[in-house]
C-alpha cells in the first residue's frame, strides 16, 4: 500500500524546475570499463585508508586494498582486476586531494571471493550481516558518504524503531536512485531487510517524491507482501531528501539540533546504499560499482551508467558521447549541493551520484548587489534560519554573532542562495562562517585541555 | 588555468532579480496611477513623471559623485519616486517633487547605504520633512474634476465634525469646518472620487495591485492584513461600534496605500514571520490612535515611520525557532 504524505511536509524550501526528464525514463547501461581506474583511498568521511597493496602487486576484481584506519572509516575495493601501476596524491571530486591507488585493467574482471557467504540470510547473524557491511564498505550514497556500518551501529541507549529508505532524490537532473528503483525494486527491498535485521527494527518506509509515480508503483508492487514495509509518497519540494527534513515529513518529529537522528529513534538510508547492503550479503560483491546520471544541457547523449569506481568523468562522459559543445562547467553531484570540478582527470568515487555538464548560458554567474532584505531567504530555509543575517555577519568576519544566529545548523541545501534575487553568496559565506567556527572551537577545545594539563 | 567555472553550490538559481521586484511594484502601481490622472488631470501626471525622474536622477548623481557604481538600473529609484509622488497632493508645486526626491534618495537613502540600507521608508521620511516645512502646501487638496476646487479630505472632514460636535474641544480645522460639504458615500470613498494625495484616493485601483504583488510573491499577507484589521478592530471599538466608520476609515487616507505598498518596504520591515505581524499590528494601534485621538487627521505615514525605526528591535525579539531546537533547562 502507498501511503500519500502530500499535505504534511516540512516548511520552506524550493521547487526549482527538475529537469529530470532528460534521464528519467533511460535505462541504466553499463559504463565501458575504463584501462586504468585510479582507487582514492579516502571516498568517506572518517579516517583515510591504508594501502593493502604496492606497486606491482596483482589484484582482483572486489580484492579489499585499502585497509581503514579506525572504526569510522571504510575500506576500498579494486573495480578491476589487474595490475597496481602507481600510488599517488590525486584530485577529488569533493574539491580535496587524497592518495590513490592507480591499477592497470587486465580487461578478465577475475573475482576476489573472500566476501562471499554460503548462509542465507535468514541464518546471518546481526554481527555477521554488520561485518559484512563494514568489509564491503559502504557508505551512505545520498552524497554524504558516511560510513553505513557506523550508522547501523547506534549507542546502547538509543532504541531504533523506523527505518527509512531515502528514494526522494530531491536534487534536480539526478535520475540514479529513480532508475534503481524501477529496475531493481528486489535489491532495495532486501537491502532493507539487513537493516531491518541489524537494528532489530520491524517497522520500515520507503519514501519517494511524487514527481516519480513509476517509481511509486513499482516499489509498492514490491513491498505488496511485506507487511513491515510501506511505500511513502512524499510533495516534490526541495530539499525534501535531506535527513531531518525528510525525517520530519514522515514522522512529524524533529532531530534536535547538534543530534542524531538515532535521538529520536529514527534511522536513514539511502536507496542505493540499501541496494549496496543487498549486493554484499546476497553476491558478496563489495561497493565497488556506482549508478551515474550523466545529464546537462552539454553532454551529447544524457545517461544513467552503472560506472566502475575510479573511471575517470573524461572516460564516464566519452561513454555518453562527448558534449555537443564545450561545457562551461561540469559538476559532480546535483545542481543544488554538487561540487564544481576544475578538471576532468577525476575519479568516480562512492560520491558521485551524478556529472553534469552545464552550457556556457548555464553556467553564468550574476553579479551579486546590494541585499534588499526582501526576506525570501529566510521564507525558505528548511531550519528556519535568517540567512541573511548570518552572512552578513560572516562576511564581516563576525563569526562569533554568526554562531550565535545558529549557523551550525546549516544544512547547506542552498535554497537561500538559489532564491536571492540579488543573487548574493549567502550560502558560500554561511560556510564560510561554519568553517571559522569549527576551528575556533577546536582551538577552544585545545586550550582548555592544555591548561588542564598545566593545573595538574 | 581551467577552462570549467568553479564556483559554489547551488549551480542553479531562480530567474527572480532585484530589477524584476521593482517592475512589479511600478506595475502594481499603475492602476492607483491612471485613477488619479482621470481624476485630478495632467496635474497628477506631471507630478508623477516628475518625481520619478528626479528621484532617479538624484539617485545616479549621487552615485557618481561617490564614485560608485550607478544602480539606477534596479528601479528602486524609480519606485521611491513614484511613491513620493503618489504621497503628494495634486496641487504640489514642481519644487516641492523635487526637494522631496533628494531628501527621499540622497539623506535616507543613499547616506545609509544605498538600497536595502535605508532605516525608514525613504517617500515617507520624505512627506514627513515635507509635511514640517510646508503645511500648506501639502495640505491644499482639490476636489476630483477639472475645475480644481480646493477640499478638504474626508478625513479631515470627519476629524472636524468630531471637533464641532464636541463642545469643549477646540480643535481648529479650519478649511475643513468652514467648508463643512457632505462627507463622501462609501462608494465614491472606495473608488477614489475624493480630495486626497495622488496616489491614495482610489484603494479599489489600489486593491487590484496589492493583489498582484500577492500574486507574484513580491509581498506577503502578513503586514497589510494585520495592519488593515487592527486599524479596524480598533477604531470599530473607539467609535462606540460604528461598522459603517469602520469601513469609512480603512478605505480613506493612505492606509491601503501604506499598508501594502509602505509598510512592506523590504529594507524598514522586519523579515521574520512574526515580526511582519507584529509591524502591522503596531502600524494600526498607531494610525487607529493618531486619528482617533491626535491633532492630525491622517496617521498612516508616522505610523509606519515610528515601527520602520523599531524594526530592528522587533526583529531582535522575534528571531524564528530554528528546526530541532532544544529549550534549554526544560
Amino acid at each position: 500500500m502507498t501511503k500519500k504524505l502530500r499535505l504534511f511536509s516540512f516548511t520552506g524550501g524550493i521547487h526549482p524546475p527538475d529537469s529530470k526528464q532528460l534521464t528519467e525514463n533511460k535505462e541504466i547501461e553499463i559504463c565501458k570499463v575504463p584501462e586504468v581506474v585510479t582507487i582514492p583511498l579516502q571516498q568517506h568521511v572518517g579516517a583515510p585508508c591504508e594501502a593493502l597493496v604496492k606497486i606491482g602487486d596483482k589484484v582482483k576484481l572486489g580484492q579489499k586494498i585499502g585497509q581503514p584506519k579506525g572504526f569510522v572509516s571504510a575500506p576500498v575495493h579494486s573495480s578491476v582486476s589487474g595490475v597496481v601501476k602507481s600510488i599517488e596524491t590525486v584530485d577529488l571530486p569533493n574539491g580535496g586531494r587524497a592518495s590513490a591507488i592507480i591499477i592497470e585493467n587486465d580487461g578478465e574482471d577475475r573475482p576476489d571471493d573472500s566476501l562471499k557467504s554460503e548462509k542465507e540470510l535468514e541464518d546471518l547473524s546481526r554481527e555477521e550481516l554488520l561485518n559484512i557491511v563494514m568489509e564491503a564498505g559502504i557508505v551512505g550514497m545520498g552524497g554524504a558518504c558516511f560510513p553505513t556500518h557506523v550508522k547501523l551501529s547506534p549507542p546502547e541507549n538509543k532504541k531504533i524503531e523506523l527505518i527509512i529508505l531515502n528514494g526522494a532524490e530531491c536534487e534536480p537532473y539526478l535520475t540514479s536512485d529513480h532508475r534503481l528503483m524501477i529496475e531493481h525494486p528486489e535489491e532495495i527491498i532486501y537491502g532493507m531487510k539487513v537493516i531491518m535485521k541489524i537494528l532489530n527494527v520491524s517497522q520500515g518506509y520507503i519514501a519517494i517524491e511524487d514527481n516519480k509515480p513509476d517509481a511509486i508503483k513499482t516499489m509498492t508492487d514490491a513491498v505488496k507482501d511485506e507487511k513491515d514495509i510501506q511505500v511513502l509518497s512524499l510533495r516534490t519540494r526541495y530539499p525534501q531528501g535531506a535527513e531531518k527534513q525528510l525525517i520530519y515529513t514522515v514522522t512529524g518529529r524533529q532531530v534536535p539540533s547538534g543530534g542524531l537522528p538515532a535521538d529520536i529513534g529514527v534511522e536513514v538510508n539511502n536507496v542505493c546504499t540499501a541496494a549496496a547492503i543487498a549486493r554484499a550479503v546476497r553476491l558478496g560483491q563489495p561497493l565497488y560499482q556506482q549508478i551515474v546520471t550523466v545529464s546537462g544541457g552539454a553532454v551529447r547523449e544524457p545517461k544513467n551508467l552503472l560506472v566502475r569506481l575510479g573511471t575517470s568523468f573524461r572516460d564516464v562522459i566519452d561513454c555518453c558521447g562527448g558534449w555537443t559543445e564545450e561545457p562551461a562547467k561540469i559538476i559532480s553531484g546535483g545542481p543544488m549541493m554538487g561540487t564544481a570540478q576544475h578538471t576532468l582527470d577525476v575519479p568516480v568515487t562512492k560520491e558521485t551520484t551524478g556529472i553534469l555538464l552545464f552550457t556556457e548560458k548555464k553556467a553564468a554567474q550574476a553579479e551579486p548587489s546590494n541585499c534588499i532584505r526582501c526576506a525570501r531567504c529566510v521564507s525558505v530555509c528548511p531550519i528556519h534560519l535568517l540567512p541573511l543575517n548570518i552572512s552578513a555577519q560572516s562576511l564581516l568576519s563576525n563569526y562569533e554573532e554568526a554562531e550565535r544566529l545558529h549557523a551550525m545548523d546549516c544544512i547547506e541545501c542552498g535554497c537561500c542562495s538559489y532564491i536571492c534575487p540579488a543573487s548574493r553568496p549567502l550560502l558560500q559565506s554561511i560556510k564560510v562562517a561554519k568553517k571559522e567556527i569549527t576551528k575556533a572551537r577546536k582551538q577552544n577545545a585545545q586550550a582548555k585541555q592544555a591548561t588542564e594539563s598545566i593545573k595538574r | 588555468m581551467s577552462k570549467f567555472t568553479v564556483s559554489p553550490s547551488p549551480h542553479i538559481r531562480t530567474n527572480e532579480s532585484t530589477s524584476r521586484i521593482m517592475l512589479d511594484v511600478i506595475i502594481a502601481l499603475i492602476p492607483a496611477g491612471v485613477v488619479s490622472i482621470w481624476l485630478f488631470g495632467a496635474k497628477s501626471l506631471w507630478i508623477i513623471l516628475l518625481g520619478i525622474v528626479s528621484s532617479v536622477l538624484t539617485e545616479y548623481l549621487i552615485q557618481k559623485l561617490m564614485k560608485k557604481s550607478v544602480t539606477i538600473g534596479d528601479f528602486s529609484a524609480a519606485v521611491t519616486g513614484l511613491l513620493l509622488a503618489y504621497n503628494l497632493p495634486p496641487s504640489a508645486p514642481w519644487w516641492l517633487v523635487v526637494i522631496g526626491s533628494f531628501i527621499a534618495i540622497a539623506l535616507v537613502k543613499q547616506v545609509f547605504g544605498g538600497l536595502g540600507h535605508n532605516f525608514m521608508n525613504p517617500a515617507l521620511a520624505a512627506r514627513a520633512i515635507l509635511m514640517a516645512c510646508w503645511p500648506v502646501r501639502m495640505t491644499s487638496w482639490i476636489q476630483p474634476g477639472t475645475d480644481a476646487v480646493s477640499a478638504a479630505t474626508p478625513l479631515a472632514l470627519l476629524k472636524a465634525s468630531d471637533a464641532a460636535s464636541s463642545a469643549t474641544s477646540s480643535a481648529t480645522v479650519s478649511g475643513a469646518t468652514a467648508a463643512s460639504i457632505e462627507i463622501p458615500s462609501l462608494w465614491d470613498v472606495f473608488s477614489g472620487n475624493i480630495a486626497g494625495t495622488i496616489g491614495e484616493v482610489s484603494s479599489l485601483a489600489l486593491l487590484l495591485g496589492a493583489a498582484y504583488l500577492l500574486y507574484r510573491g513580491v509581498i506577503s499577507w502578513r503586514i497589510p492584513i494585520a495592519y488593515i484589521a487592527t486599524t479596524f478592530v480598533l477604531t470599530f471599538i473607539f467609535n462606540g461600534a460604528d461598522l459603517s466608520n469602520a469601513f469609512y476609515q480603512i478605505f480613506l487616507g493612505g492606509l491601503i496605500l501604506g499598508a501594502f505598498f509602505m509598510a512592506t518596504d523590504y529594507s524598514s520591515s522586519p523579515v521574520t514571520p512574526l515580526g511582519q505581524i507584529i509591524m502591522g499590528v503596531g502600524c494600526g494601534i498607531l494610525t487607529a490612535v493618531i486619528r482617533n485621538y491626535g491633532g492630525y487627521p491622517e496617521g498612516v505615514s508616522y505610523s509606519i515611520l515610528l515601527m520602520n525605526v523599531a524594526t530592528p528591535l522587533i526583529e531582535k525579539y522575534t528571531m524564528p525557532k530554528i528546526f530541532g531546537e532544544v529549550r534549554k533547562n526544560v
